[in-house]
């Protein structure tokens, strides 16, 4: 970071300054030509802070598909099935025992475990040969949303969160201030859904952990061996389709952790695992296929883009999205923080 | 994996989820086609509607004047191409004799000029309610036997204005035809009475987080529309109270129907006390109603269905009515361009669940409408209960045609608000 920095002084430079004009948008009391270009303060907070925890929800899906992806080569197209069985049992777990938190441990195990069997009965079989696999892999997931259709229905589901979770929290980020008559200042705060700010501190944590998982353990190590050479790896005496097994269930567990989430604050129904699995090949395209932080940074950058296109220009929002993914891959096809 | 293998990836993936699961069987003399959104956020939906026919065809013991009917169902997924191939493949390639559907708004408009190129076949509407699909250009063989969105608007601008005192109010909307003809009936009639709409926000179909939307949604009108159907109308309801909303709601059509009041979770439960207003209403008390809503429900297991017909069944229950009584009439005679059994569609009066239904000469419906309110029921599940019926209400909404045609077609920001028109 700091080597970077001296290296490029004129882009630290600019985004130091990017920083500063983001915390004063953040903090100070906007002026009338500030209001007048982006509508209010309060739309344009709630769009930048929407953004960020929906790309909280993005980063949780999409990084399990690029770990997979990183470490075996395999582009596992059912992904989004993944995350809808995990939306499902998070349903139905919450429901029946009444634990909101219950929901994710079980919605990660049993996922998880179907993801280990994908492994072990699909990807193996055709380790290596990328085209196969993504043909299996789209029958799989038509297969998995007809099996949801048939045995849960059309219906919508909302998983509720606990009382603590539901309703808004008031921030103490002032949006507008109005002086009164006597002189007295009164100032409105900004409100924001507190389940969205606890979900997005979670995929922090879960990403984080990620890292240090990934860069600090033993564990971590074979992994990253095994990203940078699969062959010399297993050559080496370690297990290779244990660490292989292993990944898939963890890359697999948090896409059903992921659809209790969205399950939470969007809603379960037939047709997400489409939308997720395709915001998942976003998400990985613009930030680097089998990065960890590029999955964090493209996550962010597509939720954002969604979020304020919705409120800026809401009839071109999806566009914004595949623009973004258009200008990555023209400039740099490898995705912003991925390897060549 | 290369990014350019990716890509192809993504395309190969994206040309496959597009081509949904399709079945047919072949044979059988009466053959209907069934178009219906069986994937995507409107599944729930296109699975009553489909119930609707199957309630109809039962009743009537799968036959028509002495014919076996075959009923084949094709799936769509709300877009105008997806309505298109399915109808193409149920004329061209089944061969079906009539065409039930589709659902949704900009469906239908596809399906209308499809018909054009088909004139053999009889098109009738499932449940979609556009006004363009028989106020413009309308097709000799497309028959609409429900009230479109604007039609399903009537008397709830007069209701909201006078009964419940809103002056100002701000719509929030699906980006299509169909939810611009609902904000089209609903403002018209609004602004005639008085009223002022502030904003109309408009959103894909399809959005799933409305964080951003309903923090920008105004704080100073007395009442926000809601037009909204679907997994959007569950997750804008769901965010609301998790941004701890507390303004007026108004719900449109397809906002308050039962494929929403009987979701899962607590999302729906924001919606108690909401008028709204469309061509039904859950628990009318009218003889006719509840024999249709008995029918229904002995139809079906308690766990198939929903506990109360939502919309779309009503509305696929009674084009498959139609087609059934003309069937019947014309002794199932389909010859000659099927012109007797047009000729008995366009002139029929169908006596429906939901009141009289009579066609206009573009093969529309006039019918009544009903203006409602949510409640919740003793056994604790939320329904529509009737605070006003309009009768007879035609396509013009009542204006002279002169008039509404200087409005325009609905649109993102048509009609204007208007004191008169």
């Amino acid at each position: 970071m700091r080597d970077w920095a001296r290296a490029h002084p004129i882009w630290t430079g600019i985004a130091a300054l990017l920083v500063l004009i983001l915390l004063y948008l953040i903090l100070a009391v906007w002026p009338e030509w500030i209001d007048s270009i982006l509508r209010s303060k309060k739309i344009f907070l709630s769009a930048l802070f929407n953004g960020i925890t929906l790309g909280g929800l993005y980063f949780l899906v999409a990084s399990g598909f690029t770990l997979i992806f990183g470490l075996m080569r395999n582009v596992n197209l059912a992904h989004g099935s993944l995350y809808l069985m995990g939306g499902y049992i998070g349903y139905y777990v919450s429901y029946t025992t009444g634990y909101w938190l219950l929901a994710f441990p079980i919605a990660f195990v049993v996922v998880g475990f179907v993801g280990v069997l994908l492994q072990f009965f699909v990807f193996r079989r055709m380790e290596g040969e990328d085209l196969r696999q993504t043909l299996v892999t789209i029958g799989i997931s038509i297969v998995i949303a007809d099996l949801l259709l048939w045995v849960v229905g059309g219906d919508f589901y909302v998983i509720t969160p606990p009382d603590w979770l539901s309703g808004p929290l008031e921030t103490g980020i002032i949006t507008s201030q109005r002086v009164r008559s006597s002189g007295e200042v009164t100032n409105f705060y900004l409100s924001y859904p507190m389940v969205r700010i606890v979900i997005f501190c979670a995929s922090v944590v879960i990403g984080v952990g990620m890292w240090l998982l990934l860069n600090r353990t033993r564990i971590g190590m074979l992994i990253r061996a095994g990203v940078d050479d699969r062959d010399m790896l297993s050559a080496t005496g370690a297990r290779i389709q244990l660490v292989f097994a292993g990944v898939f269930a963890f890359g697999a567990g948090l896409a059903g952790m992921a659809g209790v989430v969205g399950g939470t604050f969007q809603s379960v129904a037939p047709g997400e695992d489409i939308r997720f699995l395709l915001a998942s090949l976003v998400v990985v395209i613009v930030g680097g296929m089998g990065s960890i932080p590029g999955a964090a940074l493209g996550a962010l950058l597509i939720g954002l883009a969604e979020q304020i296109g919705s409120i800026y220009f809401p009839t071109y929002a999806v566009v914004l999205t595949f623009l973004i993914m258009v200008g990555v891959l023209a400039f740099r096809p490898q995705g912003l923080l991925g390897r060549t | 994996m290369t990014a350019r293998t990716l890509r192809l990836t993504t395309a190969s993936a994206l040309v496959a989820l597009v081509a949904g699961g399709a079945f047919a069987q072949d044979g059988e003399p009466l053959k209907i086609g069934i178009l219906a959104t069986l994937e995507g956020t409107y599944t729930a939906l296109g699975e009553d509607g489909i119930r609707g026919v199957e309630t109809a065809l039962q009743e009537a013991g799968m036959a028509a004047a002495g014919r076996p009917i075959e009923m084949i169902v094709q799936s769509t997924d709300t877009t105008p191409d997806s309505a298109v191939r399915g109808a193409r493949k149920l004329v061209e390639q089944d061969g079906v004799d009539i065409v039930i559907g589709p659902l949704s708004g900009s469906e239908g408009i596809a399906i209308r000029d499809y018909s054009k190129t088909q004139p053999d076949v009889t098109f009738i509407n499932g449940i979609s309610g556009a006004m363009e699909t028989t106020y413009v250009d309308p097709s000799e063989n497309f028959f609409r036997f429900n009230t479109d969105g604007a039609q399903w608007s009537a008397g709830l601008g007069d209701y909201i204005f006078n009964e419940k005192g809103y002056e100002f109010i701000a719509t929030v909307g699906e980006d299509y035809s169909f939810v611009y003809t609902q904000v089209f009936g609903l403002v018209t009639e609004f602004c005639q009475a008085g009223g002022t709409v502030t904003d109309r926000f408009w959103v894909p179909l399809g959005t799933k987080d409305f964080g951003s939307i309903i923090a920008a949604l105004p704080d100073d009108v007395d009442a926000i529309y809601l037009g909204l159907g679907g997994g959007d109308a569950i997750n804008f309801l769901n965010q609301y109270q998790q941004a701890g909303g507390s303004a007026n709601l108004i719900g449109g059509s397809i906002m308050v129907d039962q494929s929403i009041l009987q979701s899962g979770g607590s999302a729906k439960e924001a919606l108690i006390g909401t008028p709204s207003s469309g061509m039904m209403a859950d628990a009318w008390e009218n003889e006719g109603w509840q024999e249709f809503v008995s029918l229904y429900q002995d139809t079906f297991e308690p766990d198939q269905r929903f506990p109360s017909p939502s919309l779309f069944a009503l509305g696929y229950y009674n084009s498959t009515l139609a087609m059934l009584q003309c069937v019947d009439e014309t002794g199932g005679d389909l010859g000659e361009g099927q012109a007797a059994f047009r000729e008995c569609l366009s002139s029929m009066t169908l006596e429906a669940p939901n009141g009289t239904i009579t066609l206009d000469e573009n093969r529309q419906a006039i019918g009544n409408n009903f203006v409602t309110e949510v409640v919740e029921q003793e056994d604790g599940s939320l329904a529509t209960q009737v605070v006003a019926v309009v009768e007879d209400v035609n396509q013009t909404l009542g204006l002279d045609p002169a008039a509404f045609d200087a409005i325009g077609l609905p649109g993102r920001e048509i009609p204007a608000c208007q004191t008169s028109y």
